[in-house]
């Protein structure tokens, strides 16, 4: 899918300075519609909601100011570990928010991430905390700002620390490219690729499936 | 293809070897375009990127090397209609049907006998196979690691990406080798083996990795018990996992109606047999298990890190990786520190999943329960993996043993592995589980999950209480 261009996040960066957050909080299975917008309302439902009457949870950090117009969260590590659902990316858009820093991401999320658009920033553990700790203390004239053309995230203090993000993903969020359109332009790589596994592994080749046959 | 700065004939791993094999170009920065050899579909997703493919005026590239499946939001009350409980679940299943018939995919309907969880079917058919790329929009696609396939979770425009080009793009991973050494004890189950790997390397541990399980204990496993180990490695974060061929998994497989047959199936051997990692191959990372010393585990918390041997007790925070975390998820769990994990009462108990919903899971449980009963205040279910699971415990009687002890005995697909069906269990609810992951509300609101294996699910199912099932004839009332 094509997302759009992006090359910088500031504003207000809410903490949720907790490991193993998984997709099933981030968006529960019941909220996942096939339509992909609208999702905010149910990010975090479990955390962000009290039960019966449902109400905001007022000591959740998103429910709370200035993090209600959070652009950026701060996680802690293996964030949006779990289930494949990208509806959890499509819920963190629409609420609003555009990139996440974390220790370290789970591996499907990550990818989600850079097809939708949000920017996965990778720093280590003690700059994590810091920075969790100082986004706590923030009000709403504090921003950082995470910058895409520079791979770089300027922290609340003015410090600048550089993020890896490779070169193709970086592009494809700078210039909000399709990966489909990306790779189809490679095509006589992969029709290259196909005839000779053909030949070298017969058995493997889908050509050769033949579909139909029931199980005994 | 070697990879950079090194020889072509230097020994490799067999991740190494199914890797290069797949690469077609190389993309910077560590990134591959991978050639997927397989793409597996269920209704949670797939008819999503179907539908929008259509939208783009884009076709399945390779309609032969995909098969779709419905397990995810499916009902599994026996004698189902094909109604659906979920809700926005009907529209699911419907964009499957539609995709799968609008580009030419073979779908195993409800009514189908192929029918089932994706990653228990794609092995029983033969559609996994050794040194193959597999792509699933699922996290426990790393479950086919179990066959030796090498296979990827993805998320829905990753399908779409893969559908259309049969590719996708992938970061080269680093490789971790975990051995486990020793032979484990009696009534050790793959599942337990997993869960103390998990608890040993943490919730995030294997980050940016794929592992190779081996050691004489894998070799010893059944095709059946590898898949669960495989099947549980995403839950330390791995990107996958896999399982060197052999003998066993080739016989697992011949039966498959989609493995190849007659000459093609003996060079797809020749092939095989030559995967495995070779003697002196290096890995990024490696660990050595020592199994001698593990019995039977069961997850106190809210991560499948949070996991005790069964005669363990509940720990303090204190001492745990994250504290905060850990507070939180004893709150959740209704759990005080200290407290023995045996012993604590259950309210249901829950045998399937895409990682215990296997015939060798089913036999496992069903030895426990036979001529036994569920204790009165205990809400029992078995899942079937799939319809054929289903047809073949039914035909070595295993569902009578089931619905004797006061199991429900359903129609196969996901269920209750994640409220899905439609159905959970009740708020605050202590329930034993075979299955993958015992996160806050998983298993419905403020449902508190307990992983652990089929033969101790069964077993606390019977005591009404979390028991080791070596020790219930000292539990029975």
């Amino acid at each position: 899918m094509t997302a759009n261009p992006i090359a910088r996040v500031a504003g207000v960066a809410a903490p949720l300075l907790r490991d193993n957050i998984d997709t099933d909080l981030i968006i529960p299975s019941r909220a996942i519609r096939m339509n992909k917008q609208g999702l905010g309302a149910s990010l975090f439902a479990a955390w962000r909601y009290n039960a019966q009457p449902r109400r905001e949870n007022p000591e959740f950090v998103l429910n709370r100011k200035p993090y209600r117009h959070a652009t950026i969260l701060v996680g802690g590590s293996n964030f949006g570990c779990g289930s494949f659902r990208e509806a959890a990316v499509w819920a963190l858009r629409d609420f609003g928010i555009r990139g996440i820093i974390a220790e370290s991401f789970g591996n499907i999320f990550y990818t989600n991430c850079i097809t939708n658009g949000l920017i996965p920033v990778t720093l280590e553990r003690s700059i994590v905390h810091r920075l969790a700790v100082e986004a706590e203390g923030a009000d709403r004239q504090q921003s950082i700002c995470i910058d895409l053309e520079s791979c770089t995230v300027r922290l609340f203090d003015g410090v600048v620390v550089p993020f890896n993000l490779p070169s193709l993903y970086r592009t494809m969020l700078l210039r909000g490219l399709d990966m489909i359109d990306v790779v189809l332009e490679r095509d006589a790589e992969i029709v290259a690729y196909e005839r000779r596994s053909c030949t070298e592994r017969p058995w493997s080749a889908a050509s050769r499936l033949t579909k139909r046959r029931l199980v005994r | 293809m070697a990879k950079s700065g090194r020889v072509a004939d230097a020994p490799r791993t067999l991740i190494e070897k199914t890797w290069q094999r797949h690469i077609i170009s190389e993309l910077g920065d560590g990134l591959c375009l991978v050639y997927i050899d397989r793409i597996l579909l269920h209704e949670r997703g797939g008819g999503l990127a179907l539908a929008a493919l259509s939208r783009a005026g884009r076709r399945v590239r390779n309609p032969n090397g995909v098969f779709a499946t419905l397990d995810h939001v499916v009902d599994t009350h026996r004698g189902r209609t094909g109604a659906d409980l979920v809700p926005g679940g009907p529209e699911f299943v419907e964009a499957l049907r539609a995709g799968s018939a609008a580009h030419g995919i073979e779908l195993f309907d409800l009514a189908d006998e192929r029918q089932g969880i994706v990653h228990v079917i794609s092995p029983e058919q033969g559609i996994a196979l050794p040194g193959t790329t597999i792509a699933c929009n699922d996290s426990h696609t790393c479950t086919l690691g179990g066959v030796s396939a090498l296979a990827w979770g993805i998320g829905t425009s990753d399908l779409e990406h893969v559908l259309a080009t049969q590719t996708l793009v992938i970061r080269r991973p680093d490789t971790m080798l975990i051995r486990f050494d020793g032979t484990a004890g009696d009534g050790v189950a793959a599942k337990d083996i997993v869960l103390h790997a998990i608890k040993m390397i943490g919730a995030s541990g294997a980050s940016g990795y794929v592992v190779e399980f081996a050691g004489a204990l894998v070799q010893e496993m059944s095709v059946e018990e590898r898949l669960t180990l495989c099947n549980m490695s995403v839950e330390f974060a791995a990107s996958s996992a896999i399982v060197a061929p052999d003998e066993k998994t080739f016989r697992y497989l011949a039966t498959g109606p989609f493995a190849p047959k007659g000459d093609l199936w003996e060079r797809a051997l020749d092939d095989w047999r030559c995967l495995g990692s070779d003697a002196d191959a290096a890995f990024d990372q490696a660990i050595t298990i020592d199994c001698r010393s593990i019995r039977a585990q069961v997850t106190w918390g809210t991560s499948p890190e949070d996991t005790l041997p069964i005669d363990g007790h509940v720990p303090d925070p204190a001492q745990c990786r994250d504290p905060a975390r850990a507070r939180r998820a004893l709150v959740y769990m209704g759990l005080l520190p200290g407290t023995p994990i045996s012993g604590l009462p259950i309210d249901a108990a829950f045998v399937g999943s895409c990682t215990n919903g296997r015939l060798d899971d089913l036999r496992a449980a069903a030895q426990v329960l036979k001529g036994r009963r569920v204790a009165p205040s205990v809400r029992a279910l078995c899942v079937p993996g799939s319809a054929r699971v289903k047809r073949l415990a039914e035909s070595e009687g295993l569902d009578k043993i089931f619905t004797d002890a006061g199991f429900e005995w359903r129609e196969s697909g996901c269920s209750l592995c994640f409220h899905a069906g439609g159905e959970s269990f009740m708020p605050t609810h202590r329930v034993i589980t075979t299955t993958n992951r015992n996160f806050e509300n998983r298993q419905g609101k403020l449902v508190r999950s307990h992983l652990a294996s089929p033969q101790t699910v069964a077993a606390t199912a019977v005591a009404g209480h979390i028991v080791d099932a070596q020790m219930l004839e000292d539990a029975a009332p």
